[in-house]
C-alpha cells in the first residue's frame, strides 16, 4: 500500500490509504488463513445454494435423478454385464412371469445366495427384466451401457454451448456498440438457422465418431438463445454502482467482467447448462433415431432406431416395450434436468435465499431457516 | 416545365424519407439477406473447400460408374455430370466458383440437380415445400394459443389447486419430446385405433382438386404430425405466460387502470393480456426455426413427403445436392417466417425499432 502522490491541500499530514480505508472496518483486516477462505468460498457457492436447494422439492427431485443417471454411467455399467446379441431368447417379454416370478424360480427375478468372501448373503438375480430386443439383447443391459456415452455427450455439449453462449453474450453486453452489435448479428444468425438440418448435413458429411463430439456439434445450436439472454442480463448490470467504481478505479474490462459480472450471472449459467444438457439429449436421440449419426457410440436413440426398423414396434404393439423403454429414459432424464432448472431459479432468486438461507457466521436472527 | 420537374423530385425526396422512415423493416431485411448468403456460404464451403468434399466423391462415384458400364471415364464428361449436379464448374477457380454458386441460388434458384431423382431440386423441394409449412405452421399456432390460454388461466387462479397441477402438468409436458410424442400417436391412434393413416400426405385414391372429400383427406392425414408439431410449440410457453401475466398483475399502473374506471374486460385484454404476450412473442421467432427444424425427424416418422422428408432421403441415398438444398429451404423457411413475425411485431409492440443505442466502454 503505498501512499497516493496527490499533494495535500489541507495543510495537514498525508495520510496512507490504510489510515484512510483501513480503519473504517477492522474485520477486514483480520488475516484469514487458506483453509478459512476456502471454507467460506465453499460456504458461500456450494453448501449455503446446496442447502436452500435441497429445500425446494423440485430441486430435490432433479438433483436425485441427474445422480441417478451420473451414477448409472459411471457404478453402473460395472455391475451390469455388457450387452450382447442372443443373452436373451429374441422379443423376450419384460417382467417375464409377472409378480409371482419373485417368489417361484425363473421369470424376470430370482433369489439367490450370494457369497462376498466366506459370507453367503441373500441376493436378487435379474433375468433380463426390461425385456429383450428383436437380437436378443437385453434392454435394461442396453440402457445402462448407453449411459457413459450419454453422460459425456451431455457434458461436451452443455461446456461448449454454455461457454460460448457466456463469451459472446457477457462481451456483448458489457462493450456495447460496435461490439455488441457485431456479435449480437452473428448471434442472430446462427439463432435464424435451422438448427437440426445444419447438423444434419454437417453430420453426413463429417460423420462425429466420439460421443463428445456428437456433444459439440449439437452445441450449435442451443447457444444463441444463452447468448442473447446473457447480454441483456449484463445490460442491466453493467449500469450497477459496484461496477461502475470498479470502471471509475480503472480497472481493465476482463477484471471486471471476470469479478463483478460474471459471479452474479453463474446461477443464471448453471442453470442453463441444465437446460442446454437437455436439449443435447433431445437432439441426440432424435438424430441416432433417424440414422443420420454412425453407430459408433451407445445410445437410447439407437434402441429406438432398432425397435423401430427392425422390431416394428409401432405397428405389432407387442413389441412397443422395446421403444418404450429408451423414450421413458429420455423422459426421465430430461424431467429431472428440467426440475433442476425450475428449481435453481428460485434457489438464486436473492430475496428468496435471504429468507430461508442458513449461512455460517450469520446471527441466528437474521437468518431464520423455514 | 421546371415546377413539374420540382414537384417530381419533392415526391421522389418524400418517397425516400418514407421508406427510410421504415429503418427497423430495413434492418430486419438486410439481415435477413445476410444471414441467406451466410448459410449459403456455409453450404458452399462443407461442399467445396473441406478434404474429401462431396463433389469429390460424387466424382469418384461418377467415374465407377462410368467405368462399370464400360465407357471411358473421360473426365471433361464428368467434369459436366459434377456440374450439372452441384451447380458449379470444378476448373474453375475458388472466387469465380463461388460468386457463380451464389449467383445461381439467389437469382436463377438453381439448386443443381438431383441424383437419384434426375430433376432439379429447386422443383422437387418447391413442391413439398407448402406441406411442411402446413404441418408447422399449424403446429406453432395451435401451441402457442394453447400456451396463451393455459398461462393466463393459471396467472386468473394463481395459488389454486388448477394452478399447482397445471404447473406440474406443463413441466411434465416439457420434457416429453417431440418425436417421443409422435411415435406414441402413431402407434395408438393409427395402427392400434385405426383413427387416423399412418402415412403419406393426402388419400391418392381421391381425385386432387378443390372438392370436400380430398381437402377432408388432407386434415386427416396431417392430424397426426401436426398434433406433434403442437409439442413443439407448447414447449414452456405456458409457464412463461403465467410468469409474466402475474407479474403485470401487479403493476402499479393496472391499479391507476382500475382506479380510473376502466372495465375489466378492457384492463384484462388491453393492459394484462397485451404485455404479457409480448415476451412470449419474441420467444416465438426463435420457436420458428425450432418448429422447421423438428419437421426433419416428424416427416421420417409420418412418411410425410414434406422437404423434411427429402432432407431424410438424401441422406439416406447420398444425394448432396439434395441435402444441401433442403437445408437452403429450410433456411429460407424459417427466415420468411421470422420476418413476418418481426414484421408483425412492430404493429404488436409500438416500442419495436427504438431501442436506443448504448454508450460503448
Amino acid at each position: 500500500m503505498s501512499p497516493t502522490d496527490e499533494t495535500s491541500t489541507d495543510g495537514g499530514a498525508q495520510l496512507s490509504d490504510d489510515q484512510l480505508f483501513g480503519q473504517l472496518a477492522e474485520t477486514d483486516s483480520v488475516q484469514l488463513s487458506n483453509r478459512e477462505r476456502v471454507d467460506i468460498f465453499l460456504d458461500a457457492y456450494v453448501f449455503t445454494p446446496g442447502r436452500v436447494a435441497w429445500s425446494d422439492w423440485r430441486t430435490r427431485l432433479g438433483i436425485i435423478i441427474m445422480a441417478l443417471f451420473v451414477l448409472t454411467g459411471t457404478v453402473g455399467t460395472r455391475l451390469v454385464n455388457s450387452p450382447g446379441t442372443n443373452q436373451a431368447p429374441v422379443n423376450h417379454k419384460p417382467f417375464d412371469g409377472g409378480l409371482s416370478a419373485i417368489t417361484e424360480d425363473g421369470g424376470w427375478i430370482d433369489i439367490t445366495q450370494t457369497s462376498i468372501g466366506s459370507v453367503s448373503i441373500p441376493w436378487v438375480e435379474f433375468f433380463a427384466p426390461l425385456g429383450a430386443s428383436n437380437f436378443g439383447e437385453p434392454i435394461g443391459r442396453q440402457l445402462v451401457h448407453s449411459t457413459p456415452d450419454m453422460l459425456q455427450m451431455v457434458i461436451a455439449g452443455s461446456i461448449v454451448s454454455v461457454g460460448l453462449a457466456a463469451i459472446i453474450g457477457i462481451t456483448a453486453g458489457y462493450k456495447g456498440g460496435r461490439t455488441d452489435s457485431v456479435l449480437m448479428s452473428l448471434t442472430d444468425i446462427v439463432m435464424t438457422m435451422p438448427g437440426l438440418p445444419l447438423i444434419i448435413v454437417i453430420a453426413a458429411i463429417y460423420p462425429p465418431r466420439q460421443a463428445w463430439l456428437v456433444g459439440v456439434i449439437l452445441a450449435i445450436d442451443s447457444w444463441p438463445g444463452l447468448a442473447r439472454a446473457l447480454r441483456s442480463q449484463v445490460l442491466t448490470l453493467r449500469e450497477e454502482s459496484y461496477v461502475e467504481a470498479s470502471r471509475t478505479m480503472g480497472l481493465s474490462s476482463r477484471t471486471i467482467l471476470s469479478r463483478d459480472i460474471t459471479p452474479q450471472l453463474m446461477p443464471y449459467i448453471l442453470i442453463n447448462a441444465a437446460q442446454a444438457g437437455r436439449s443435447v439429449i433431445f437432439q441426440s436421440v432424435a438424430l441416432y433415431f433417424l440414422g443420420v449419426l454412425p453407430f459408433t457410440t451407445a445410445n437410447w436413440g439407437i434402441m429406438m432406431d432398432t425397435a423401430y426398423t427392425d422390431g416394428y414396434a409401432l405397428v405389432n404393439l407387442s413389441n412397443f416395450y422395446q421403444i418404450f423403454w429408451p423414450m421413458m429414459a429420455v423422459i426421465i432424464i430430461s424431467f429431472g434436468f428440467i426440475l433442476f432448472s425450475q428449481g435453481m431459479d428460485r434457489v438464486f432468486n436473492p430475496r428468496i435465499r435471504a429468507r430461508h438461507a442458513k449461512k455460517v457466521g450469520a446471527d441466528e436472527e437474521d437468518a431464520p431457516t423455514r | 416545365m421546371s415546377l413539374d420537374t420540382e414537384r417530381a423530385r419533392n415526391v421522389i425526396v418524400y418517397l425516400i424519407g418514407i421508406l427510410a422512415g421504415f429503418r427497423y423493416y430495413w434492418e430486419r431485411i438486410g439481415h435477413a439477406f445476410i444471414t441467406l448468403v451466410a448459410v449459403t456460404t456455409i453450404t458452399f464451403a462443407l461442399f467445396r473447400l473441406m478434404p474429401g468434399n462431396p463433389a469429390q466423391a460424387m466424382r469418384a462415384e461418377f467415374e465407377r460408374k462410368l467405368g462399370g458400364s464400360g465407357q471411358a471415364a473421360d473426365p471433361e464428361i464428368i467434369d459436366q455430370m459434377v456440374r450439372t449436379h452441384t451447380g458449379f464448374d470444378p476448373n474453375q477457380p475458388m472466387h469465380i466458383q463461388y460468386v457463380e454458386y451464389l449467383r445461381d441460388i439467389i437469382i436463377y434458384q438453381d439448386f443443381g440437380q438431383s441424383i437419384q431423382y434426375g430433376d432439379p431440386v429447386f422443383d422437387i423441394l418447391f413442391a413439398a415445400m407448402p406441406w411442411s409449412v402446413f404441418i408447422s405452421v399449424y403446429g406453432l399456432a395451435f401451441g402457442y394459443t394453447a400456451n396463451i390460454l393455459l398461462g393466463a388461466a393459471m396467472a386468473y387462479k394463481e395459488g389454486s389447486r388448477f394452478d399447482s397441477y397445471s404447473t406440474v402438468l406443463a413441466t411434465f409436458l416439457n420434457s416429453v419430446p417431440y418425436y417421443v410424442g409422435a411415435i406414441l400417436f402413431l402407434a395408438f391412434f393409427a395402427y392400434k385405433l385405426g383413427w387416423f393413416p399412418g402415412s403419406g400426405r393426402y388419400n391418392t385414391r381421391i381425385d386432387a382438386g378443390l372438392n370436400v372429400d380430398f381437402m377432408w383427406s388432407i386434415v386427416h392425414h396431417g392430424t397426426l404430425p401436426i398434433m406433434s408439431s403442437f409439442i413443439v410449440g407448447f414447449g414452456g410457453g405456458a409457464l412463461a405466460m403465467r410468469g409474466n401475466s402475474v407479474r403485470i398483475l401487479g403493476e402499479d399502473y393496472l391499479r391507476v387502470a382500475r382506479l380510473r374506471g376502466i372495465s375489466s374486460s378492457r384492463i384484462a385484454t388491453r393492459y394484462v393480456a397485451r404485455n404479457a404476450i409480448l415476451p412470449l412473442y419474441t420467444q416465438m421467432m426463435i420457436g420458428i426455426a425450432a418448429v422447421f427444424s423438428s419437421s426433419v425427424v416428424l416427416e421420417y416418422i409420418f412418411t410425410y413427403p414434406g422437404v423434411g422428408w427429402y432432407t431424410f432421403d438424401a441422406i439416406q441415398m447420398r444425394d448432396y445436392p439434395l441435402l444441401m438444398g433442403s437445408f437452403l429451404f429450410f433456411t429460407i423457411i424459417t427466415l420468411v417466417g421470422i420476418l413476418i413475425a418481426e414484421f408483425t411485431y412492430g404493429i404488436v409492440d409500438p416500442r419495436a425499432g427504438s431501442g436506443g443505442q448504448n454508450e460503448s466502454y
